[in-house]
């Protein structure tokens, strides 16, 4: 085997330049293509860049049609790089990654990347059902009642039972999204709650309550990442990329350990391209389908020992300003926004509000110069594809 | 909801294909089969005619004993669509005395009393078109 040659580093060579997160929750009279449109115009304008600038185009499964063939049509683009790249909720951070990537060999100078659903108003999204039935799993998966909130509480209490986490512990998860949240106005749940409310609140799966699921809402978000050269150009404080990751974590033939997540290996990855370790963190957005979601990822992005999350996230440890480890100021998954079933578009946007000293003033991190997004698509009790993101502060 | 099998669960039929058909063709006659790697002897799950730990390709099916115990189980006690009826009931992961770990339900005794590390036995569930769902009772 050859020598080694140092990987070409993508660190610095892209920025998000555009961020839009679609202030809808029930988008009864828009379709799918429109909210995709919505949200691309609204990157495109927070950048002060025009749908003509762009040339790479990014979509998961929540597009229409044949994905970035058909919204490219509809959209009006003129791209010569394009990528469909589906790994659930977390593809946009993947997209991300790809497009910085794209960006710092010089194919790409404007990326785009769309997300848009209905699935309070407008049933299941587009596809899909098809596709998964011909998975080859499907017959041993799919027979067995496995809802999206029975998978996660799989992992939930295994991890209960491994660790000793407890529902009280879970519940702090949710407590800190919501005193987030009521400083959002868009958000879809305003109420602060307190760990005795999430307890108490229907079990659905045990020992996940209703009040450890996220929301089901109609919108969207878009981001734009821009070159080096096309971010001088433009009025709008630009949000460096420094560090990706992504990894596919799965059932490895049976011998599924459902205690963790994708992020033992996305997290090392992208900390590693950053150049920076968990403690120089200063804000995080993190994949918050369920609590244990995010309880899970903080121990494997190594902000806490493995098994340790409950009492990590105890005592306001989440909540900003004051806890140690601020998380999804905008409320989150949990209380916030979950558009089109899908959270890791918004994961990024309030990241870069973050960066930007954009967030609102109640929940904004002083000095916030470091921030981590990161996406859990598809599901913790088989397989999952995990995506990280690590941002620099504005300039 | 889809016709009920002897757990009073739904038993939505499989869908077989070429490398699964003999799997299920065995839980049709009460038996479980799996495939073991030539190469390395890893037991393969789900089925299929490759080993994901090695890469071979051959593979010996086997007759596997049906035991196990539970690694992770949850009581679902609200899920939309066709499952909505069945609830409550129990979901589970059951690792198998051969060593993979699977999706099932386990059947035959209160939800609540199913815990983590309870040994369990194969049932057979028949669905409509013949080959039968795993499914587990304690054992």
């Amino acid at each position: 085997m050859a020598a080694s040659v140092p990987p070409v580093t993508i660190r610095g060579k892209a920025l998000i330049a555009g961020v839009y997160e679609h202030p809808g929750r029930e988008l009864p009279d828009r379709t799918l293509p429109q909210i995709h449109a919505d949200v691309a115009a609204g990157a495109l304008a927070d950048a002060g860049l025009t749908l003509a600038d762009v040339d790479a185009y990014y979509s998961a499964g929540d597009a229409p049609g044949f994905g970035a063939l058909s919204m490219v049509e509809y959209l009006g683009l003129d791209c010569s790089y394009i990528d469909d790249t589906e790994t659930g909720g977390s593809a946009y951070l993947v997209h991300a990654q790809h497009a910085a990537a794209a960006i710092a060999a010089g194919h790409v100078n404007v990326a785009l990347i769309t997300l848009a659903g209905k699935p309070r108003t407008g049933g299941a999204g587009p596809g899909g059902s098809a596709r998964f039935s011909s998975a080859p799993e499907a017959s041993f998966e799919n027979q067995f009642g496995m809802s999206v909130s029975g998978g996660y509480a799989l992992a939930a209490a295994r991890h209960m039972h491994e660790f000793g986490t407890t529902s009280e512990q879970l519940a702090e998860v949710k407590v800190a999204a919501s005193t987030h949240a009521q400083h959002n106005p868009h958000a879809f749940l305003q109420d602060v709650v307190t760990v005795d409310e999430v307890v108490s609140s229907p079990m659905i799966s045990d020992p996940l309550h209703r009040l450890d699921c996220c929301v089901i809402t109609d919108g969207g978000g878009a981001l734009v990442l821009v070159s080096e050269a096309v971010a001088a150009s433009l009025d709008r404080h630009c949000t460096p990329v420094l560090g990706t990751g992504t990894s596919i974590k799965h059932t490895s033939g049976g011998r599924i350990d459902l205690t963790h997540t994708g992020a033992t290996r996305s997290g090392p990855l992208a900390f590693a391209e950053a150049g920076v370790t968990p403690a120089d963190i200063d804000y995080v957005s993190i994949y918050d389908s369920f609590t244990i979601t995010v309880l899970m990822t903080l121990e494997d992005l190594g902000f806490c020992a493995k098994g340790d999350g409950g009492r990590f996230v105890s005592d306001g440890a989440l909540q900003s300003p004051g806890g140690v480890l601020p998380f999804n100021t905008d409320g989150g998954g949990l209380c916030n926004n979950h558009p089109a079933n899908r959270g890791g578009m918004t994961k990024v946007v309030e990241a870069v509000r973050q960066l930007r000293g954009e967030a609102h003033a109640a929940v904004q991190v002083p000095d916030c110069e470091l921030a981590l997004a990161h996406g859990t698509g598809g599901s913790l009790a088989t397989r999952m594809g995990s995506a990280t993101l690590v941002l620099g502060r504005s300039t | 909801m889809s016709d009920l099998g002897p757990s009073g669960l739904p038993v939505p039929p499989p869908n077989p294909n070429l490398e699964t058909q003999r799997f299920w063709d065995a839980t049709a006659e009460g038996r479980l089969e799996l495939p073991r790697c030539d190469s390395c002897g890893h037991v393969v799950w789900y089925p299929r005619e490759r080993c994901d730990q090695c890469g071979s390709t051959s593979v010996t099916w086997f007759e596997a004993s049906g035991r196990g115990t539970v690694y992770s189980c949850t009581v679902t006690r609200r899920i939309p669509g066709s499952w909505r009826a069945a609830a409550p009931f129990v979901l589970a992961y059951v690792e198998l005395d051969e060593g993979p770990r699977v999706v099932t339900n386990i059947v035959g005794c209160d939800p609540e009393t199913v815990h983590i590390g309870q040994a369990v036995q194969v049932v057979f569930d028949p669905t409509p078109d013949g080959p039968a769902l795993l499914r587990f009772t304690p054992a």
